[in-house]
C-alpha cells in the first residue's frame, strides 16, 4: 500500500511538473518584452483537478483494473464461424466484399467516396509498411519517402512528358523499389534503433529535397494540375483541354456530374488495393514471406540455414517501397496537387501506428486499423484541435486492451499430406 | 570429407585459434572436446565462414571452402545446429522444420519431413505447436531435424546436450549415431566428453586455441590428461 502510495505521489508530482510547464505559465510580449504570466484561477483549479484524478487512480488502479477487467472484451475468434466451415464460407464473403465495395460508392455522397478512397491509399501504405516493420521486424520511420518518390515521379513525368497514369503506375512503383533498394544496401546491416534513425534522416532528405530542387519539383509551391486516370482513354473532367480528347460523359451520352470522377477514382484505389492485398498475400504464403520472419526471430539460425540475411531484408524493403510508390503515384492523381507538405514525418507515424494498430504481421487488421485512422479524424472534424490527443488516447487504449493490436497475426497456415 | 589445415581465426586483435588442423572423413562420427572458452564454437563457425580465417584452408568435398560467404558455404551440403538451438520461437514445428528445406521443392521436403518425423515422433506429436513453447530437449530435436531438412552430406552440431537431462542426452545420441548409419558425416562439439567419446570414431582435444591431442574416441576415453581434465579423474 505505501509503495502504491509513493507511487501515485510520483505520478502526481510530475503531472503537476508537465502541466505547470504547459498550462500554467504563458510567455507574453507585452512591447518588446517578454513578460511571464501564470494562469488564471480557473485554469489553477482545473489543473488541481487533474492532479487529483492523476493521483487517486494511481493509488485505486488496482480497482480500477478490476472493473475495466470485468468488461467483456470483443472476442473476435468466438465471432467468426468455425475453422472449417470458414474455409467454404471464404470464397463467398470475399466475392461479396468485393461487390460490395463496387457498388456502395453509387449509393453514398461524394464526400464518403472521397474518404474512402483516402481510406484505401492507407490500408496500401499500411500493408507495404506491414511487409517491412510487421514480417521483417525493421523499423522503418521514413516510410513516407517511398510514397513521396511515387507521387512525384508521376507528377513529374506527367507534367514535364505528358506521361498517363496508366504508364506511370508501374514506372512509379518501380523507381520507389530502386530506392528501397539503393537505400537499403549500406543501411541494413544496423539493426534496431539505428535502423530507424537513419531511416528517419533519409524521409527527411527526400522531403527537403523536393522542397528546396525548385527547379524541377516547384519547391514549396509543389506541382498543380497534375492529370486525372482516363478510362481508356476517356477524360473525365467537364471540358476537354485539347481537341482531340474524348470525354467520359460525352462518350455515354450521359450529363457530366463531377461525382464520375470521384467514383471512378474511388474504383481504381479498389482495384489497385485488392491488387496490393492480393501480392502481398502470396508472398507471406511463399517461403520469402516465412524467411522474413524467420529472420526476424533469429539471424543467426537463418544464416546457420543457408539464408543470405541481406537478400531477405532488402527484398522486404525493396517491397515495403514499391507498395508505398504504387500508392504515391495514384495519390498524386488524385490529388491533382503534390507538395512537400504532403509527405511529413507525421505520415510515416501515421502509417507506423496502423500498423501497431492493427497487429505487426496481420494483414485483416492493418487493412482494419486503415479505416479506423481515416474515418476517425474525419468523425472528429469539430474537435481537430484535439486530433493529436485522440490520437494518444486511442494509443493508450489499444495498448491496455488489445496489446498484439487489433486483430494480431495469424500466420497462413499449411496442411501438408503426411 | 572435411579436412581444415593450418587455420587461425582472430576476433579483432585476439587470436582465437591457432593453426587448427584436422579431418573428418566420410561417414566417420568426429568429436571435438574442449574447457569453456577453448574456441569450439569458434571453428564451427570459422568452417561456416564467419568468421573467417584469417590463414589456412578449409575444404569440404575436396572443394576449398574458406573464404565463401556462409550462405554459399551452407548450400555446399553441410549443416550446422548452432550453439544454443536457436528455433524460431513465434513458429510452429512445421514452419521451422520448412525453413530448414528452403532451397529445396516442396516434394523433396516432404519426402525428408517424413523421415524427420520418423526420427523424432515427439516433433510430430507437437507439430502445430510454437518451438518457443517446448521443452529444451523437444526444441533441440527440432535443431537437428530442422539441420536435416536440407539432407546434408555433413552435419555439425555444437553441444547438442546443453541444459538437458541424462536420458534425454541419451536419445539425443542415439539419434546422432543413427544419422551417421544413414550415411550422414559428423563432427561433434561436446562439453559431455564422456558421452561423446563413446560413440565417436575419433577425437581432437582443443585447448586454447589448439589442438593438442588426437586419438580414436576409445583411446581418448583412457587417456589419463583426458581423463583428469574432463572425466573427472
Ligand atoms: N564474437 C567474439 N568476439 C570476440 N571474442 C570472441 C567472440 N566469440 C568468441 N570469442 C572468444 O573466443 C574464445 C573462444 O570462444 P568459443 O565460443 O569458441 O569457446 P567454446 O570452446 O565454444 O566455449 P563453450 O564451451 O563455453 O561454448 C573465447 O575466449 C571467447 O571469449
Ligand atoms: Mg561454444
Amino acid at each position: 500500500m505505501t509503495n502504491k502510495f509513493y507511487n501515485a505521489l510520483f505520478a502526481s508530482g510530475i503531472a503537476f511538473i508537465l502541466t505547470c510547464l504547459m498550462v500554467g505559465i504563458k510567455l507574453d510580449t507585452e512591447g518588446t518584452q517578454l513578460a511571464i504570466k501564470g494562469a488564471s484561477a480557473e485554469q489553477w483549479t482545473w489543473i488541481g483537478l487533474g492532479i487529483a484524478l492523476v493521483f487517486l487512480s494511481q493509488l485505486f488502479s488496482d480497482k480500477i483494473d478490476a472493473i475495466f477487467s470485468k468488461v467483456p472484451k470483443p472476442k473476435l475468434s468466438n465471432m467468426l464461424p468455425k475453422e472449417q466451415k470458414m474455409a467454404t464460407l471464404k470464397p463467398w464473403l470475399l466475392a461479396l466484399l468485393i461487390v460490395g465495395m463496387l457498388v456502395w460508392p453509387f449509393m453514398v455522397s461524394r464526400g464518403s467516396v472521397d474518404l474512402a478512397t483516402l481510406a484505401l491509399i492507407y490500408i496500401m501504405l499500411g500493408l507495404g509498411l506491414n511487409i517491412v516493420v510487421g514480417l521483417a521486424g525493421l523499423l522503418d520511420l521514413g516510410f513516407v519517402a517511398f510514397y513521396a518518390v511515387g507521387a512525384y515521379t508521376y507528377a513529374l513525368l506527367s507534367q514535364y512528358f505528358g506521361m498517363s497514369f496508366w504508364a506511370c503506375l508501374p514506372i512509379s512503383a518501380g523507381l520507389a523499389a530502386l530506392f528501397g533498394f539503393i537505400l537499403g544496401f549500406p543501411v541494413l546491416r544496423l539493426r534496431g534503433d539505428y535502423l530507424a534513425i537513419v531511416t528517419l534522416g533519409f524521409g527527411e532528405i527526400i522531403r527537403i529535397l523536393l522542397n528546396n530542387w525548385t527547379a524541377v519539383t516547384g519547391g514549396p509551391n509543389g506541382i498543380s494540375g497534375i492529370d486525372k486516370p482516363t478510362l481508356f482513354g476517356l477524360e473525365f473532367s467537364r471540358r476537354a483541354k485539347e481537341e482531340d480528347t474524348v470525354l467520359f460523359h460525352e462518350f455515354f451520352g450521359i450529363d457530366y456530374s463531377s461525382s464520375y470522377k470521384v467514383i471512378f477514382l474511388y474504383l481504381i484505389a479498389v482495384i489497385l488495393t485488392i491488387f496490393v492485398v492480393y501480392v502481398i498475400n502470396r508472398l507471406m504464403r511463399m517461403p520469402v514471406g516465412r524467411a522474413w520472419e524467420a529472420l526476424r526471430e533469429d539471424e543467426i539460425a537463418c544464416r546457420s540455414l543457408g539464408l543470405n540475411r541481406t537478400v531477405i531484408k532488402l527484398s522486404a524493403f525493396t517491397l515495403g517501397a514499391t507498395t508505398a510508390g504504387f500508392a504515391g503515384a495514384f495519390f498524386a492523381a488524385r490529388q491533382g496537387f503534390i507538395s512537400p507538405e504532403s509527405f511529413i514525418f507525421i505520415e510515416s507515424a501515421i502509417i507506423l501506428a496502423i500498423v501497431v494498430l492493427g497487429g505487426m504481421g496481420s494483414q485483416v487488421g492493418v487493412i482494419l486499423a486503415a479505416i479506423i485512422m481515416t474515418i476517425l479524424p474525419e468523425l472528429a472534424r469539430e474537435f481537430s484541435e484535439y486530433r493529436m490527443l485522440l490520437f494518444g488516447f486511442l494509443m493508450v487504449i489499444m495498448m491496455r486492451w488489445r496489446p498484439q493490436g487489433l486483430v494480431p497475426m495469424k500466420r497462413p497456415h499449411l496442411e501438408l499430406n503426411r | 570429407m572435411l579436412r581444415i589445415e593450418n587455420v587461425n581465426t582472430h576476433y579483432g586483435q585476439i587470436q582465437a585459434l591457432h593453426d587448427i588442423s584436422l579431418e573428418v572423413k566420410q561417414g566417420e562420427i568426429v568429436t571435438l572436446i574442449g574447457a569453456n572458452g577453448a574456441g569450439k564454437t569458434t571453428l564451427m563457425m570459422t568452417i561456416c565462414g564467419d568468421p573467417q580465417a584469417t590463414s589456412g584452408t578449409i575444404e569440404f568435398d575436396g572443394e576449398v571452402i574458406s573464404g565463401l560467404d556462409t550462405p554459399s558455404v551452407m548450400r555446399k551440403g553441410l549443416a550446422i545446429v548452432p550453439e544454443g538451438r536457436r528455433v524460431f520461437s513465434g513458429m510452429t514445428v512445421e514452419e521451422n522444420l520448412f525453413m530448414g528445406s528452403y532451397f529445396r521443392s516442396k516434394a523433396e521436403a516432404q519426402e525428408t519431413v517424413k523421415h524427420v518425423l520418423e526420427l523424432f515422433p515427439r516433433l510430430e506429436e507437437r507439430f502445430d505447436q510454437r518451438a518457443g513453447t517446448m521443452s529444451g530437449g523437444e526444441q533441440q530435436m527440432l535443431a537437428i531435424g530442422r539441420a536435416m531438412m536440407s539432407k546434408p552430406r555433413m552435419i555439425l552440431l555444437d553441444e547438442p546436450s546443453l541444459g538437458l537431462a541424462p536420458i534425454i542426452i541419451q536419445q539425443i545420441f542415439d539419434i546422432i549415431e543413427k544419422l551417421r548409419d544413414e550415411g550422414v558425416t559428423i563432427f561433434l562439439v561436446e562439453q559431455n566428453a564422456n558421452q561423446a567419446l563413446r560413440i565417436a570414431d575419433r577425437g581432437y582435444v582443443l585447448e586454447n586455441g589448439r589442438v593438442v591431442l588426437e586419438d580414436t574416441g576409445d583411446a581418448l576415453l583412457v587417456n589419463d590428461d583426458v581423463r583428469k581434465a574432463y572425466l573427472g579423474g
